[in-house]
């Protein structure tokens, strides 16, 4: 690939999801404020050729805001821990937001006429006396400049007792998952009040609690099936169809585990952070610390791929322990043909995997490194001994420069990549 | 002797044998890392009240390494038995409580005079820690010493656990848990200290070998942390010191 830089983008916040829409044409963010951002992809234009491509802002609005918990005496963050699009069914946008608590469905809808000629309101919307009103008239509809709207259409509240870390649309686009540490929820997206609990990991004695949901996700055609991810490197795939309450899956996902690379930070790094279906629904990746797997649904005892994404930290993990990065939570995502996976890594660095031609590539996203007309440069971690000319030694990787968020165009080779509060979005030069 | 497969490969055991009772490596001893380890672990677990509810996960994960550390210092001879019905499996919020106290404890590791304790001594449930503050030699050291739980119903929520450490260390004295510490040397956070106490300079990263090393298969009694009155007694300075 050859990168060039779209565009970048300065948020108030530290972005914590990233999701493009269906087409591609939309992007949104959600930040660590509660604030949604959404990005619109420019339109051929002829008279700025350039511009193609390039996203600008479309909408912003406060998704969540934060709340206190009376009863547990804590905070609830309004941090957007994920966004979720609905397909597009007429000329409004649906999305699904969620923080730690309450889901969100958010309709994003264009206005660009607005009414004039009021019988009972003036102009400027104050309310006329009806005695003097003396003709009536019809009113007309005019030009406007474009405004967005969004507005909350439902809220899923009260049914998560834990911290809520994923949720997927179903393929029937009727229904949803959300799913917190502990439990996956179904929900209808036309009912608030009612959700049906399908899974349930807690224990009957909490203290006995060994194991969490860490990612859950819908197959993304076949609507009974799903698949949720644990902290002990474990995926399980529950079929609806089966029974009411999917405790027991039907395949389990797990690869077994190297005996010489045993230690006390085995089961932390196995922890799969995120999990998700290939667009064709043959495959699913799993994210755990060190690296990224692929794996064929029909093959539960082993990945069919595993390719590392930071090897050279396997012997930082005390340290990673101590300062807490061990326990960073890097998303994964799939290009749409499904040839190519990209994830993210420290130092503002992200890895692209091409699975056909077996090649994997390190970026930078950063400002000094995206000049508008010049391709990225790889990167190259040095991880002992000399340090050649462009490399970077292991130890001056920052490690507060995280990139955990990551997201592909469904349809084209454009990435967005959020490095702590900045949006970059590449597109492939060859395109 | 050690049923350990997974860690342990025949071939090297005697060579570790040889290395960790030479003393003179310059990476720490796996004792000493795994005992780092296990006491930075214990701090994350108490530093996760904040105003925001917890990360379950990262709390589990740690959690689960301190049962890990915790099973094969069981399976070592390292640890105390920790209560008559377990099998080397305590509680976690009874296996956290303790381990703060015995922190001052295992500091001394490594110099320790030969164990006075023939017997080991069984943890009870029983007396409030408050009762440990009292003046009077209490009727059995060892078990005082250890019993740090109360009563307590069982609340079943994780969460909740982890709140009995800090009201345990809350009866204690009317001082905060911060407190608590600030008696303690504060510097036995720093691992550097903590290392640098045992050979002359450590390697940066107090866990560097802790990864790749094999366990190290001292006998019981070289690292051993059974205690004696005199470690008793320096225990029990710090828990009635004000």
């Amino acid at each position: 690939y050859m990168l060039n830089c779209l565009c970048i983008s300065l948020t108030a916040d530290i972005i914590s999801t990233v999701e493009f829409n269906y087409s591609g044409d939309l992007l949104a963010t959600g930040d660590k404020g509660g604030r949604v951002v959404i990005f619109q992809r420019e339109q051929e234009n002829k008279s700025r050729p350039h511009s193609r491509g390039e996203y600008n802002v479309y909408s912003t609005f406060q998704s969540h805001e934060p709340e206190f918990d009376y009863l547990k005496s804590l905070e609830i963050e309004e941090k957007i821990n994920k966004i979720r699009w609905l397909p597009q069914q007429n000329a409004a946008h649906f999305l699904l937001s969620t923080n730690d608590k309450t889901i969100k469905l958010w309709k994003i809808s264009e206005r660009d006429k607005r009414a004039e000629g009021y019988n009972l309101k003036d102009e400027d919307g104050r309310l006329r006396d009806p005695f003097r009103i003396t003709a009536l008239r019809v009113p007309i509809l005019k030009p406007m400049d474009l405004m967005v709207e969004a507005s909350p259409r439902r809220i899923f509240a009260n049914a998560h007792t834990y911290h809520i870390n994923s949720i997927s649309v179903n393929s029937d686009h009727e229904t949803y998952l959300s799913a917190d540490d502990l439990r996956i929820n179904l929900w209808h997206l036309e009912i608030t009040d009612r959700s049906f609990n399908i899974v349930d990991m807690k224990p009957a004695n909490m203290e006995e609690l060994a194991e969490v949901i860490t990612a859950a996700e819908f197959h993304p055609h076949q609507c009974n099936v799903l698949v949720y991810s644990s902290s002990k490197g474990t995926v399980r795939l529950c079929d609806m169809r089966s029974s009411a309450l999917c405790d027991r899956h039907s395949k389990f996902f797990e690869e077994p585990e190297d005996p010489s690379s045993r230690s006390f930070f085995s089961e932390i790094i196995s922890s799969i952070s995120d999990v998700k279906f290939s667009h064709s629904g043959r495959y699913m990746m799993t994210r755990d610390y060190l690296s990224v797997k692929v794996w064929d649904l029909n093959m539960e005892s082993r990945p069919v791929e595993t390719h590392q994404v930071h090897e050279y930290l396997r012997s930082k993990l005390c340290s990673l322990y101590e300062n807490d990065c061990i326990f960073d939570k890097f998303e994964c995502c799939w290009n749409g043909s499904d040839s190519a996976i990209m994830t993210g890594s420290y130092n503002n660095f992200f890895r692209m995997f091409d699975r056909n031609a077996r090649r994997d590539v390190t970026l930078e996203a950063s400002r000094e490194n995206s000049k508008p007309r010049a391709s990225l440069k790889p990167r190259k971690v040095c991880t002992g001994g000399k340090r050649k000319k462009d490399e970077i030694s292991v130890d001056s990787l920052d490690f507060n420069k995280k990139i955990l968020h990551t997201a592909w165009h469904p349809l084209e080779n454009i990435i967005a990549v959020a490095a702590t509060n900045n949006l970059y979005i590449f597109q492939d030069k060859v395109n | 002797m050690f049923a350990r497969g997974l860690k342990r490969k025949c071939a090297d055991h005697e060579e570790d044998m040889g290395g960790a009772l030479a003393g003179f490596r310059a990476v720490p001893s796996y004792s000493l890392q795994r005992q780092s380890l296990l006491d930075m672990s214990l701090v994350k677990l108490q530093l996760c009240h904040m105003l925001v509810e917890p990360n379950l996960c990262r709390s589990v994960l740690i959690a689960n390494t301190v049962r890990q550390i915790q099973e094969e210092m069981t399976q070592d001879g390292t640890w105390r038995v920790a209560a008559p019905q377990s099998t080397g499996r305590a509680p976690l919020d009874r296996l956290v409580s303790t381990e703060i106290l015995c922190r001052s404890m295992r500091e001394q590791d490594g110099v320790h005079p030969a164990p006075g304790m023939g017997d080991d001594h069984v943890l009870g449930p029983g007396s409030e820690l408050s009762t440990v503050t009292s003046a009077q030699t209490p009727r059995d050291p060892q078990n005082s010493v250890w019993e740090m739980d109360s009563p307590r119903e069982n609340r079943g929520n994780f969460q909740k656990s982890l709140d009995q450490i800090f009201e345990t260390l809350e009866t204690r004295n009317p001082s905060s848990a911060e407190e608590l510490f600030s008696d303690m040397d504060s510097s036995y956070y720093d691992l550097d200290t903590v290392l640098t106490g045992v050979v002359s300079r450590a390697e940066p990263g107090p866990c560097d070998g802790l990864q790749g090393l094999p366990p190290v298969a001292t006998p019981a009694s070289s690292s051993s942390c059974k205690s004696d009155l005199g470690e008793l007694d320096h225990v029990m300075e710090i828990l009635v010191e004000t």
